[in-house]
């Protein structure tokens, strides 16, 4: 029994090494070589200053933009979380009714069936950096208004929606989606 | 209503994981007996490395006493090295946030928590841990806590087969392979396809950036991705961030995420038919695995059915609170139910906001005890006692001696399989009581009403399962939780092993009688159906009554609209 006490030590000790330390460098050698941008973030950065990730949603809320999905951390994501309120919530049905009413108002919807209902709840990351094509769509009036765009350039800014839609990856897997904040960036170009 | 698009991509995980579990689990069965693979040249020359340095001798034979206590060395030296390290994290390199030290019920609660293969996560990654314990604790019992669970496999696998032996194998070497021949490869593979994804790895500390309105952001980053690939693969699901595969640097693409989902149960659905191959029968490593994926189909066509119903308070269907754009309602139902189903615990939406009853089944596959395909390794010993349940009780029916692939099932191995079974039950249910009547455990939900008390049996459920989710509303981070889920962790796991154990130290010993006219066949369908049947009475009665004072409730209220 004394023989295996000692073995544990030694033994830990070496599978600490292989699993602890040459597998995870290992991998961020291969991966800083292969995908260096990805491996670091997939960071967006203008004349040397980083402006975001692509893959980390951002707080948008003024009429000017095309806003994000609500968040139960105020887009800052450390630590990153969802609002976890449960399907009888009383607290997630006001925050439901309150937000759809505004999306309503704001962005003069007039089928408020066809309003894809992820506008109104909390994403789980609390980072989403995308919404569907469709509450994409429903935005652009809105935001070519705040913005004075005359109907060319609001044709440019649906163009603009569907070229940045991103269909589902391979054909088949996941839903097609708009990245808010790439499509923002673009949108600030026009 | 779900789209014909949705219903693709589910036909397809499907497809894909029964594909590649008997083509990997054959392999599985020869890198474990130790039969030379492609695989051999670089990973074999790690593998007589590991014995070198350890000082040990590959070729020695321990008897279950022998092993059980290198086994249970090596987990409790695990426990106390991850508290350390936790305990003085502010004095350790990688450290670049400057995280302080971790608090000691936290600390105790993280280190049975991952050497359990739990996962369980009362601190939120970005904010509690720094990168050396990340990697140099937690990275390593995502492996070892996976090969332990697989080597005791082994040894009941090897009880079955041995005529009147006394010894299992050597524990370190079943450790060792399982380690550096399944689960360090898939890992290698994993991460990178991951990191291909968006996932991050790198070991830069945080990026302030001012957001395009004008707000301050701060954008986490880490060496994830490795830590991810084999918290998938090893069915442990402590996630690198806070809200864990649902970060879309830890999840960020629809592959990333069918990559992962299939991670969950590819080792675990694998084994099955390894097993099969070790005890030289295919068929009946299909008729285990046509039950686990019954089983789970079951689920998770309820799970998708209930989220796309509309609930009459929002008077709507689909709802996406705590769920992703880019995953959708298919992919985070698919995953709630896998990662429930084997003892994973990550999550790619919050099951907290996931309709009643989707979030019944999520709680009901864990309190079965893990074994629709289950945690690496323990699924299959799960599932292997409620066989000998069923062989006995089968028996008994017959009126014949239970025999199990030729062993005799006698009192000494049901009475363990009992034990195995009901010690996690037990805790769940016990344990629930003594939060609802505490102040210490009222005072930490987040939801009123059924779903409050949801949230208690969720996190014993879950503790008790080895899995690791939460409806993470709880606050489980108060010295209650963390005592009372560590204790929960600690006894289902080791409850769990050590019985099966003694049953192999038994099974070893009995002669194995050739099977004769009057043997039941446990080839065929009619013994899946009475080992279905087995599962699910001692699963329902046990737990029914407690779930209907939660989800099934909560369910009834939410038709009439009641709020809470």
């Amino acid at each position: 029994m004394k023989k295996q006490l000692l073995i544990t030590i030694k033994y830990f000790v070496a599978i600490t090494i292989v699993t602890g330390l040459i597998y995870p460098l290992f991998i961020s050698a291969v991966s800083m070589i292969v995908f260096p941008g990805k491996a670091s973030g997939s960071l967006i950065e203008k004349d040397g200053k980083v402006l975001g990730s692509e893959l980390i949603g951002q707080k948008f809320e003024s009429d000017k933009y095309f806003w994000s999905r609500p968040s139960a951390v105020d887009y800052n994501p450390a630590p990153s979380g969802g609002s976890n309120l449960g399907p009888t919530s009383a607290a997630l049905k006001k925050f439901y009714d309150d937000k759809r009413k505004n999306f309503i108002l704001k962005n003069s919807v007039v089928d408020t069936t066809s309003i894809p209902n992820e506008m109104f709840f909390a994403s789980a990351s609390g980072v989403d950096p995308h919404i569907s094509p469709v509450s994409a769509i429903l935005q652009v009036e809105r935001v070519s208004k705040a913005r004075n765009f005359d109907q060319s350039k609001k044709d440019k800014l649906y163009l603009l929606v569907d070229s940045l839609t991103e269909k589902p990856q391979f054909g088949f897997l996941g839903n097609a989606v708009v990245n808010v904040l790439l499509l923002n960036l673009e949108l600030d170009k026009i | 209503m779900i789209t014909i698009h949705e219903i693709i991509q589910l036909v397809f995980y499907i497809v894909v994981l029964t594909a590649l579990a008997p083509l990997l689990g054959g392999f599985f069965a020869k890198v474990l007996k130790g039969e030379k693979t492609f695989l051999t040249p670089v990973f074999g020359k790690l593998e007589s490395v590991i014995y070198k340095v350890s000082k040990i001798n590959p070729s020695e034979e321990m008897d279950w006493k022998v092993y059980t206590f290198a086994l249970m060395a090596f987990n409790f030296f695990g426990i106390i090295f991850l508290v350390v390290i936790q305990l003085i994290q502010s004095y350790l390199p990688l450290n670049p946030q400057g995280l302080p030290n971790v608090e000691i019920t936290l600390a105790i609660n993280t280190a049975v928590s991952f050497v359990t293969n739990t996962n369980w996560q009362s601190y939120g990654g970005e904010t509690t841990l720094g990168y050396f314990v990340q990697m140099i604790g937690l990275t390593v019992q995502n492996f070892v806590s996976a090969a332990t669970a697989i080597a005791v496999l082994l040894v009941l696998i090897r009880a079955l087969k041995t005529r009147k032996g006394t010894t299992l194998g050597n524990f370190w070497v079943d450790l060792t392979r399982s380690t550096v021949y399944i689960l360090l490869p898939l890992a290698i593979i994993w991460a990178l396809v991951l990191v291909s994804q968006g996932v991050v790895q790198t070991f830069s500390s945080y990026k302030e950036v001012t957001m395009l309105e004008g707000a301050k952001q701060v954008i986490p980053l880490g060496p994830a991705a490795s830590q991810i690939a084999i918290k998938m693969l090893g069915t442990n699901g402590g996630g690198f961030f806070n809200v864990n595969s649902a970060f879309p640097f830890e999840n960020s693409t629809p592959f990333s995420n069918f990559i992962q989902v299939l991670g969950i149960l590819l080792i675990s659905a694998s084994l099955v038919f390894t097993f099969g191959r070790m005890i030289g029968s295919k068929k009946h490593a299909w008729v285990i695995y046509g039950v686990m994926l019954f089983l789970f189909v079951v689920g998770l066509s309820v799970s998708v059915y209930a989220e796309y119903s509309t609930n009459p308070i929002f008077n709507t269907s689909g709802l996406m609170e705590g769920k992703e754009v880019r995953f959708g309602v298919a992919n985070s139902v698919l995953w709630s139910t896998a990662t429930t189903a084997a003892s994973n615990g990550s999550v790619n939406a919050m099951h907290s906001s996931l309709s009643p009853l989707a979030g019944m089944i999520t709680m009901f596959n864990m309190e079965l005890g893990e074994i629709i395909f289950g945690g690496n390794g323990c699924g299959l010993y799960g599932m292997l006692l409620f066989v000998f349940l069923t062989v006995f009780i089968a028996g008994l029916m017959i009126g014949r001696t239970p025999e199990y692939l030729g062993k005799k099932i006698e009192s000494r191995e049901v009475k363990w399989s009992i034990i195995a079974i009901l010690l996690p039950s037990a805790c769940i249910l016990i344990f629930s009581a003594i939060a609802m009547k505490t102040t210490a455990g009222l005072s930490s939900l987040a939801n009123a009403g059924p779903h409050g008390y949801s949230e208690i049996l969720y996190a014993f459920s879950s503790a008790a399962g080895n899995n690791g989710s939460a409806f993470a509303g709880l606050n489980a981070n108060t010295v209650f939780w963390n005592l009372m889920l560590a204790l929960t962790m600690f006894i289902a796991r080791f409850g769990a092993i050590i019985p099966v154990m003694v049953i192999a130290g038994g099974l070893v010993k009995k002669n194995i009688t050739p099977s004769s006219s009057g043997t039941l066949s446990t080839e065929n369908l009619l013994f899946g159906i009475l080992l279905l049947g087995v599962i699910l009475i001692v699963g329902a009665l046990t737990f029914f009554p407690a779930l209907s004072f939660g989800p099934v409730l909560e369910h009834l209220l939410m038709g009439q609209g009641i709020t809470f």
